[in-house]
Parts: C-alpha cells; sequence; structure tokens
C-alpha cells in the first residue's frame, strides 16, 4: 500500500490520453484483413496490442515467458511508469536476478484488449466513425483477451511460451492460455484467480460499474467526444474495489481508527479517518491513469469468465489431454479469490492426471499479496519456473547464479 | 512442442533411507505414483532416479512443498485426511504413504481413500511392538521415546501408534489384502519372511505394507 500524501496533484490529462493512441510501448498493428474474432459473434478489425519485453529471446525461442496483468494492471511491468513515473507493478518479481531473472527468461507482457494503454479499446478511435469507440466496442472475453495474445506471438514468432503467470485476472488468462492452446504452453502459474467469477466478485463490479455511469460526466460513454471524464464515478469505483483487494487484518494494522491530520472526529464528513484518507488518495490516483470505460470492459469480460461452463460444465474436461506443468498459488488472506477457488481448479486438474503443484501462502495483504513483498512467493515462483526452464532443457546464461 | 520431460531430468537422491528403497522396489517402473506426505521430494527423487516413475506428492509443510516445487516436482499442499476424497477412483497404480498414518487423524478413513484412489497402496510405519518400546512401558512405566519414535507425549505428531498385528487387523477390518509385509530392524536390515509374525513384531522397528483391494 502506498502512503497517503495530504496533497494529491492531478497529472496532466493529455499525457494519459497519449498513451490510448501513441503509446510507450511496442506495438503491433493486425489490419482490416486480419480481424480478431470474438465470443460475442463479432470480430476487431483493425486492433492494436502494446506490449512490454525484458530479456532476450534466445536462438530457438524457448525461453519466453508471459505475464498477464491483471484488472487494473498494464504492460509496464518492470520499468517506470509512463503516466504515474512508479515503478512497474512487478518489479520485485521481474528484473535481473529477480525470482523471473530476465538474465535468463524473455518476459512479455501485453496490454489486455479492451485495455487503455494502447491495446484497442473503448478509448480507441473507431475507423468507422472517427470518433472514440465508446460503448460501441464490442464486449470483450478472457477468452478474446488471449486469441489476441497469441496473435502477438505469432506475429513475434514465437510457437510456445515456457510459462505463462499471472495473478487475479491475470491468473484467469493463464488458465484460458492452458486450456485453449495445450501445445503451447509448457508450464502454467494461476496465482489468486478462480475457474469462474463468483457471484460476490460480479456484484462488487456492479457496484463499480453503476458507480461510472451514475457520473453524469459519463455522458453515457461519449465522455471523450465531450471534452469530459467521469472522475468521480470512477474514483467511487476503485475505492470500492480497493476495499476488496486488502483484508480486514491489512486495514486494521495499517490504520486502525487513527485520525487524518487531527486531534479528535469532526462530527462531519471529511476524512477524519485515516483509512478514509487513504481510499480517496487510490481512488484519485487511479482516475489519473485508467479510463472509465475500459473499466466496464474488463470487469465485464471477467464476470463472464467461466471455464467449466464452456467445456460442458465440467472443469476437468478444460485441461483434457493437458501436458502442462502447473503451480497454483492462493493467499490465505484473499477472501476475493479464496483458496478454495484455487483447489478446484487443482482437483479438476487432477481428474485429468496432469502435473499439478499448489501452494497456499500464509500472507496478511489480502487479495494483492500477489503484488506484495512476500518471500515465500518469489521463493515459489523462482523454483518452479526454474526447474520448468530446467526440464525444458534451456541451458543456463555462463555465471548464470538461481 | 515437446511436453515429455523424462524423469531423469529430475534430480536425483543420494544415499536414500532403506525403507524408501524398499518402497522403490516395490514399485513397477514406469508406474504412475501419489506420495502422500511426501515432505522435501525424497522419495519422489528416488523413484524418479530408479523406477522412471514420475511421481505426485501432497504435503502439509510450507517448507516441504516449497522444497519440492523449486526441483520440479508435482506437489499439492494438503491434508491427507481431508484431500482424498477428491481424487478420482483408481487415479493412481501405487498411492504410498510413508511414515504418515500413525500421524493422521482418522487413519482406516485414509486407508481406505488410498486403496480407493491406488490400484495398489504401500503404506510404511514405526511398529510399536518393537522390543524396545515395550520395555520401556513395562520397566519404566513411562511413554516409550525411540530413535525411531523420539518424541515425548505430549509434543508427538504420532497420534495414532499402531503395531504390525494391529495394522492387519486394520487391513483385515478395512477388506485390504495384504500381499507383502518387510519389517526392519533397527539397523535397517530385512527381517527373514520365513520369520513368524509375532518375531516380526517383535523385533521389527519398523514395517512396510504392500496392499490391494
Amino acid at each position: 500500500m502506498s502512503e497517503a500524501p495530504a496533497s494529491q496533484t492531478v497529472l496532466d490529462h493529455s499525457v494519459r490520453l497519449a498513451q490510448i493512441t501513441n503509446p510507450q510501448s511496442e506495438i503491433v498493428h493486425f489490419g482490416e484483413h486480419e480481424p480478431l474474432p470474438l465470443d460475442c459473434g463479432e470480430s476487431l478489425a483493425p486492433f492494436s496490442i502494446a506490449y512490454q519485453t525484458y530479456g532476450t529471446l534466445n536462438a530457438d525461442k524457448s525461453n519466453l515467458v508471459l505475464v498477464c496483468h491483471a484488472l487494473t494492471g498494464d504492460q509496464h511491468v518492470a520499468n517506470v511508469h509512463p503516466v504515474t513515473g512508479k515503478p512497474g507493478w512487478w518489479e520485485t518479481m521481474v528484473g535481473p536476478g529477480k525470482p523471473i531473472d530476465t538474465n535468463r527468461y524473455f518476459v512479455l507482457c501485453p496490454n489486455v484488449i479492451g485495455g487503455c494503454m494502447g491495446s484497442t479499446g473503448p478509448s480507441s478511435i473507431n475507423p468507422r466513425t472517427g470518433h472514440p469507440y465508446g460503448l460501441d466496442f464490442p464486449v470483450i472475453t478472457i477468452a478474446d483477451t488471449v486469441r489476441a495474445q497469441a496473435r502477438l506471438l505469432d506475429h513475434l514468432g514465437v510457437p510456445d511460451v515456457l510459462c505463462v503467470l499471472g495473478g487475479s485476472m491475470g491468473g484467469m488468462q493463464v488458465l484460458q492460455w492452458a486450456s485453449t492452446y495445450k501445445d503451447r504452453v509448457f508450464s502454467a502459474v494461476p496465482i489468486a484467480c478462480a475457474a469462474r467469477h463468483s457471484s460476490q466478485n460480479i456484484a462488487f463490479h456492479e457496484v463499480g460499474r453503476q458507480a461510472v455511469m451514475a457520473d453524469p460526466d459519463w455522458c453515457q460513454g461519449r465522455y471523450l467526444d465531450e471534452g469530459k471524464s467521469p472522475r468521480k464515478g470512477l474514483a467511487v469505483a476503485r475505492m470500492a474495489a480497493h476495499i476488496t483487494y486488502l483484508s480486514d487484518d491489512a486495514l486494521h494494522t495499517k490504520f486502525g481508527r487513527n485520525l487524518q491530520d487531527r486531534d479528535r472526529i469532526t462530527f462531519g464528513f471529511d476524512a477524519d479517518f485515516q483509512v478514509e484518507s487513504y481510499l480517496r488518495y487510490q481512488g484519485l490516483s487511479f482516475v489519473d491513469r485508467f479510463d472509465a470505460n475500459s473499466y466496464l470492459y474488463i470487469t465485464r469480460a471477467m464476470d463472464y469468465f467461466d471455464l467449466a461452463a464452456d467445456h460442458g460444465g465440467v472443469l476437468a474436461n478444460a485441461f483434457q489431454g493437458t501436458r502442462t506443468r502447473f503451480c497454483l498459488v492462493s493467499f490465505t488472506s484473499d477472501w476475493l479469490f479464496p483458496t478454495e477457488e484455487s483447489r478446484e481448479i487443482v482437483h479438476a486438474l487432477n481428474a485429468v492426471a496432469a502435473n499439478v503443484s499448489f501452494v497456499e501462502l500464509k500472507t496478511k495483504g489480502g487479495h494483492d499479496s500477489f503484488l506484495l513483498h512476500e518471500p515465500e512467493l518469489f521463493d515459489t515462483i523462482r523454483g518452479f519456473v526454474n526447474s520448468a526452464a530446467r526440464q525444458r532443457g534451456i541451458a543456463e546464461p555462463e555465471g548464470w547464479r538461481p | 512442442m515437446n511436453l515429455n520431460v523424462p524423469p531423469h531430468a529430475v534430480r536425483s537422491a543420494e544415499s536414500p533411507r532403506v525403507d524408501l528403497v524398499l518402497i522403490a522396489e516395490m514399485v513397477t517402473p514406469g508406474a504412475r505414483v501419489l506420495d502422500i506426505g511426501c515432505g522435501d521430494g525424497t522419495l519422489m527423487r528416488l523413484l524418479a532416479a530408479r523406477r522412471g516413475v514420475d511421481a505426485r506428492g501432497i504435503e502439509l509443510s510450507q517448507a516441504g512443498v516449497n522444497s519440492c516445487v523449486a526441483q520440479g516436482l508435482a506437489v499439492i499442499q494438503g491434508d491427507a485426511d481431508t484431500d482424498l476424497v477428491h481424487y478420482p477412483d483408481l487415479a493412481f497404480d501405487y498411492a504410498i504413504l510413508s511414515q504418515t498414518i500413525q500421524a493422521t487423524y482418522s487413519p482406516r478413513h485414509v486407508l481406505e481413500q488410498l486403496l480407493r484412489i491406488g490400484r495398489r497402496a504401500i503404506v510404511s510405519f514405526p511398529n510399536f511392538g518393537h522390543w524396545r518400546v515395550r520395555t520401556q512401558l513395562l520397566f519404566r512405566g513411562k511413554m516409550p521415546t525411540t530413535d525411531n519414535l523420539p518424541d515425548r507425549w505430549y509434543d508427538t505428531p504420532n497420534i495414532h501408534l499402531c503395531t504390525i498385528k494391529d495394522f492387519l487387523d486394520l487391513c483385515r477390518d478395512a477388506g485390504a489384502k495384504v500381499e507383502r509385509v518387510v519389517a526392519l530392524n533397527a539397523y535397517g536390515t530385512k527381517l527373514g519372511v520365513s520369520m513368524p509374525l509375532f518375531a516380526q513384531n517383535l523385533f521389527g522397528e519398523q514395517a512396510v505394507f504392500l496392499l490391494s483391494r
């Protein structure tokens, strides 16, 4: 959790908007004749995928590690974020000498379809109208996102991945990858996720979406054309969601009932409590780097995710015939994607005699534990990815130490 | 993409324990094996190195699971008492419970699950009928502590200790067919198969059972 500063400076709006059309990332464009078929029945063309890479692809293209980002993440895994100026969201995990060591692996992270950091999404220009898509953007799914990522790999000429990993919505993408592209995934690490979005989680998402849509500045999704931004609605959505990423224990330890810059309660509705100030800061800083319509579309993609339903209601069928090595990770304090959800996936993988490991880590940080400094998580990921590389026969660089 | 990894690509074990070697000898090469209570993966490595087995493990401790995962072994963090019910019938050729049954909450339930999941079950345990155990209780009047059972009564994880004879009774009650019994003395040497049961129960410090339904 980052500290809440006393005063909040609003970042230059134009810096974020520039990332939509001209991101500070690698980008690949697929033209009118290369449409992306979508689960909703429509197809998306043209479309673009913005991505970051770290490390070097080896000669036989066998050392690619694909990182899938979460709902409000993006492709800036391990570099300074171009909008916020903050470190990448997984710099503790990815980099030279880190658990996923870029001295040995070629790490790729694409921005999801529907996102707002360079991949085609609702704030991109619709070539049919010359205006931002807004609600004309088709509703996308996790499977669509993964299909787009596979197209990116095809474009890069990489047949398969050594490891695909991600937390939360990233973990959903990992499961989808392992199910759809069985021969392209050597190993998979779904972290703090589920094979389907639970009723409670859909409910939280609906609260967030209603908050966005209740903001008059949302303008029925046409806020970019109107030169507006539903900042208040999106900030409230983020505040509500942020609570679900933490835990009662973590909030109590950090804030308790401590007051914010005052000695006594004010009998008013200012942010008397530190936890209120913290949440307000989280909401405000989020709207500086995220698009409201992207939030609607990506939360919807998560809601629609139900891997078993796509396979006759039997989750095991999603993994029938898999030879991928799996390592699932859950956290004791995660009540958004509780351990039981991971265990269900483990049971399904057991039912098809898959090679599966499962670790439940004791943490206090809640769902966001996968983003925090958790040495046990680092050890698990480092050990698993390195053993996958060894099993796949990837040579260790000279002088390299795991 | 070739996803098949030869078992020898998994790191091999050094100076393995005699009881683990004995278990490995009971497993046919290339079999599907579940090692319940696999610890740091010692038996799984041994099975990979000597029998070409790509085993799966269950382990409760964080340290054990992390160690296994780092070695490329497929291990699930879980509990023998509660998690075996989630495995399909006959999912494995062998379900192995090495030095663990005496620490389970419900040994009969666990044994029945082993026989459901595996075509065969291999169970090893410390024999509470060993003469050192018996003499300590008889002459000192205190709960025995031996090299094999070093913990005192109040801090031992072993809540369901039994003798070889006791375990035979459980096998009979649970409908398990005993295919082979090997008792090891304090030096880890196999006792002769011709030795009568009462003697094996007296001189065997630990026992390994090969069972089927």
